[in-house]
C-alpha cells in the first residue's frame, strides 16, 4: 500500500524495451506527493517517454511496483489499466494533442467517455468545460470551433482543459510548452499552475528546459532517478 | 459522441472518403440497377400475354414462335396456311382464335393484321384488356388502330393518314392504299404500344398488286375495286387460341403439333416463357456475378483507403489511447467508420438508382419496350443494402485489426 501522501510511487521498477534483451532502464525509487508540482528534467533519449508510458500503464514494467493513487498498476488487466488511466491521469503532450476535426468541446469531453467515475464528478460537463476554457484564457464561444483551426497556444490550453476536466488526481504534461513561444509559454504555465492548484491536482511535467525549474515545488533530474542498464545475459 | 467523432474524422478526409463512398454508391446503383432491369424485363415479358392458352404458328422453336408472335422480336420462318387456321378454328375445343399477320411496317413500327376479336381477346398484365385512349376500333378496310408509343413518337392523332411499307425497314411503300388512324390505344407497357394494327383483310388489300414479295410492274388496282374483292388471306403468321376448358389445352396442343397437313407448332405461352428464362438464366447469373464483383471491388477499394490512412492517423489513435480508449475502441472506431461509409454509399447508391431510373425509364421504354417500374425498394433490395454494409464491416476488420495492433504497440506515444 502506498504512502497516503503519495499520489505516485515507483519502487524498484525495471523495464526492458521489446527486442532489447540486454538493455533497459531501472527506477529504484520515485514518488510524488499529493498537490505537488514537479519538473522532471532529462535529455532526449533519457527514458522520459518510457517512464510516462509506465506510469500511464500503456507499457508494463518487467519488475517492481508502480502505484497511482494507491493502486498497483501491475495488478490491473490491460483493459482495467486503460480505464484507470482515464480516471486518474490527465495528459498533455508536446503538440498534436487534439483531434483536429473535432470541436473544442468534444476534445475536452473525450476522456470522460472512457472514465465513468471522472464523468460523475462533473455536474454539468458543458458548463465545466466552458469554465475551464474561461479560466485558461480561451476566447468565448470557442466550444464549437474545430480544434484544428486554433493556434498552437490555444490548442495547448484546450489540451490543458481536457486534462483537468473531472479533476483527475494526477496531471502529466510532456513538454507542453516546447511548441510555444516564450510569452505564450509563461502565460500557459501560469494558467496551468493556477488550475492544478485550484483542483489540488499533482502536476508532473517532463521537460528538457531547465529554465522552468524555479516555477515548480521540486525539480527532479531524470538521471538521478533512473539507471540505464546494460547487462550481458 | 464517438459516432460524431467518427463522422468528423470522415469529413476531415472528405476527398478520399468521398471517392470511396462514390465508388460504393456507383457499385450499389449498378447492382440494384441490374436487378431492376432483370426483374423489370421478366415482369414485362410475363405481363405481355395473359389469357391466351395456345399460340399456333409454323413449326420452329417454341421460344422463337413466342418471340415473333407476341414480342415482335425476330421473324417467322414460315406461315400458317389459312386452311389450317380455319381447320383449327373449327375444332370443338377452341373457344376463340385470333389470327396475327406480320411482315409489314410503318416507320420503325411493325404492322400487324388481325381481326377485331384481337381487341377483346388479347389480355395483358393478369387479364387486363386493351382500351382506347381515343377513337374506335377499325371499321373501314383502311382503318388502323395504333399503339400509344406509335402515336406519341410519330405525333399521330385520329384521322391522320398512314402509309404502310412493305416488309421491314423497306423503302417500298404501299402508297396506293393509305390507311387512316381510327383509334389510339392506351399505354399497356407491351409490344402492342409499338404496333400498327390493321384488319387482316387490309393486309390482303395492300398486297393485291404484289406477288412473291414484289410489286407486279404496271399493275395498280384501284381502292374501289379492292373494296369489292373477296379479301381472304392465303396464310397468317400465327394465331392466338383460347380453349373452352383448361384440361383440353394439352390435347389440342398435341393434335396441332401432330397435324398431318402442315408442320405446325402450338405452344403454351407460360411454358415457352419458362424456356426463355432458362436460356437467359446463364446470362442473368453472369450479369449478377459481374455486378457483385463490382461491389466487392468497391469494398476492397474502401479497405485500401482505410489501410493507407492508418499511418497518418496513428496520432489520432494515440490521442484516443491516451484518453483511456482501449485498443478495441480503436478497432470499433475503424469498423464504425467503414460501416458509415458503406451505409452512406448504399443510400447514395439507392438515390442514384432512382435518379437513373427516372432518366432511363422513358428511354428504355422507347428503345427496348421495357417498362422499368419506379417503386419503393423491395425487401430483396434492402437486404442487398444490408449485405453491402455487413460486408464492409467484415472487410474493414483487416485494417481495423492492423490499427488495433498498431495502437497496442504505439500506446499513447507516437513518434512519426
Amino acid at each position: 500500500m502506498a504512502d497516503k501522501a503519495s499520489i505516485l510511487k515507483l519502487t524498484d521498477v525495471k523495464y526492458r524495451w521489446p527486442g532489447q534483451t540486454s538493455f533497459g532502464i531501472s527506477i529504484p525509487a520515485f514518488d510524488l506527493k499529493v498537490g505537488e508540482t514537479v519538473l522532471l528534467l532529462g535529455e532526449s533519449g533519457s527514458g522520459k517517454s518510457t517512464l510516462l508510458s509506465l506510469i500511464c500503464g500503456t507499457v508494463s514494467a518487467d519488475r517492481g511496483a508502480i502505484s497511482v493513487s494507491g493502486t498497483d498498476i501491475a495488478s490491473l488487466s490491460a483493459g482495467q489499466r486503460d480505464r484507470f488511466r482515464a480516471e486518474q491521469i490527465g495528459l498533455i503532450f508536446q503538440q498534436f494533442n487534439l483531434l483536429p476535426y473535432a470541436s473544442v468541446l468534444d476534445n475536452i469531453l473525450l476522456p470522460l467517455q472512457f472514465s465513468p467515475d471522472r464523468r460523475k464528478r462533473v455536474a454539468s460537463v458543458k458548463e465545466e468545460a466552458e469554465t475551464l476554457c474561461q479560466n485558461l484564457g480561451l476566447p468565448d464561444n470557442v466550444m464549437n470551433v474545430r480544434a484544428g483551426t486554433l493556434s498552437v497556444g490555444q490548442q495547448q490550453r484546450v489540451a490543458a482543459a481536457r486534462a483537468l476536466i473531472g479533476t483527475p488526481p494526477l496531471l502529466i504534461a510532456d513538454e507542453p510548452t516546447s511548441a510555444l513561444d516564450a510569452a505564450t509559454q509563461k502565460t500557459f504555465l501560469q494558467l496551468l499552475f493556477a488550475q492544478s492548484r485550484a483542483h489540488n491536482t499533482t502536476l508532473l511535467m517532463v521537460s528538457h528546459d531547465a529554465r522552468l525549474a524555479d516555477q515548480f515545488d521540486r525539480v527532479v533530474q531524470m538521471s538521478d532517478i533512473t539507471k540505464t542498464e546494460r547487462e550481458n545475459t | 459522441m464517438i459516432l460524431r467523432l467518427a463522422f468528423g474524422s470522415l469529413i476531415a478526409r472528405a476527398l478520399t472518403v468521398g471517392m470511396t463512398i462514390l465508388a460504393i454508391a456507383l457499385s450499389v446503383a449498378l447492382f440494384l440497377g441490374v436487378e431492376k432491369v432483370r426483374t423489370g424485363a421478366k415482369a414485362s415479358f410475363a405481363d405481355t400475354i395473359s389469357g391466351t392458352d395456345l399460340i399456333v404458328g409454323a413449326r420452329s422453336g417454341s421460344v422463337q414462335l413466342l418471340l415473333y408472335s407476341v414480342f415482335r422480336i425476330g421473324n417467322a420462318t414460315n406461315n400458317l396456311t389459312w386452311e389450317s387456321y380455319q381447320d383449327i378454328a373449327a375444332r370443338p375445343e377452341v373457344d376463340w382464335i385470333v389470327p396475327i399477320s406480320l411482315g409489314d411496317s410503318h416507320r420503325q413500327f411493325r404492322v400487324m393484321g388481325t381481326t377485331t376479336a384481337f381487341f377483346d381477346r388479347y389480355k395483358y398484365r393478369s387479364g387486363q384488356s386493351l382500351a382506347m385512349s381515343d377513337g374506335v376500333v377499325m371499321s373501314d378496310l383502311f382503318d388502323t388502330v395504333i399503339g400509344a408509343d406509335v402515336a406519341a413518337t410519330l405525333g399521330y392523332k385520329i384521322g391522320d393518314p398512314i402509309v404502310v411499307a412493305h416488309g421491314l425497314a423497306s423503302f417500298t411503300e404501299h402508297e396506293d392504299q393509305p390507311f387512316r388512324v381510327s383509334g389510339i390505344l392506351e399505354k399497356t407497357g407491351t409490344p402492342v404500344d409499338r404496333t400498327v394494327i390493321v384488319s387482316l383483310k387490309a393486309i390482303e388489300a395492300i398486297h393485291v398488286d404484289w406477288k412473291s414479295g414484289a410489286k407486279i410492274p404496271g399493275k395498280s388496282t384501284s381502292v374501289d375495286v379492292i373494296r369489292k374483292m373477296k379479301l381472304e388471306p392465303q396464310a397468317v403468321t400465327a394465331a392466338l387460341v383460347g380453349v373452352k376448358g383448361r384440361l383440353q389445352v394439352f390435347g389440342l396442343q398435341r393434335s396441332i403439333n401432330e397435324y398431318k397437313q402442315e408442320p405446325l407448332l402450338a405452344i403454351l405461352p407460360g411454358v415457352a416463357l419458362q424456356e426463355l428464362w432458362q436460356i437467359v438464366g446463364i446470362a442473368e447469373i453472369a450479369l449478377i456475378g459481374v455486378s457483385a464483383m463490382v461491389v466487392i471491388t468497391a469494398l476492397i477499394g474502401m479497405m485500401a483507403t482505410i489501410f493507407s490512412s492508418l499511418n497518418e492517423r496513428r496520432r489520432e489513435m494515440a490521442i484516443f489511447r491516451a484518453m483511456g480508449a482501449r485498443p478495441r475502441v480503436i478497432l470499433g472506431l475503424l469498423i464504425l467508420e467503414a460501416t458509415l461509409m458503406a451505409a452512406i454509399g448504399a443510400i447514395l447508391g439507392l438515390a442514384l438508382l432512382y435518379i437513373g431510373l427516372f432518366i432511363a425509364q422513358p428511354l428504355v421504354d422507347s428503345a427496348f419496350g421495357l417498362w422499368l417500374p419506379i417503386e419503393a425498394p423491395s425487401i430483396r433490395e434492402l437486404w442487398v443494402l444490408v449485405g453491402v454494409i455487413v460486408a464492409s464491416a467484415i472487410v474493414s476488420l483487416v485494417p481495423a485489426l492492423r490499427a488495433y495492433r498498431l495502437s497496442l504497440a504505439d500506446g499513447m506515444m507516437v513518434k512519426i
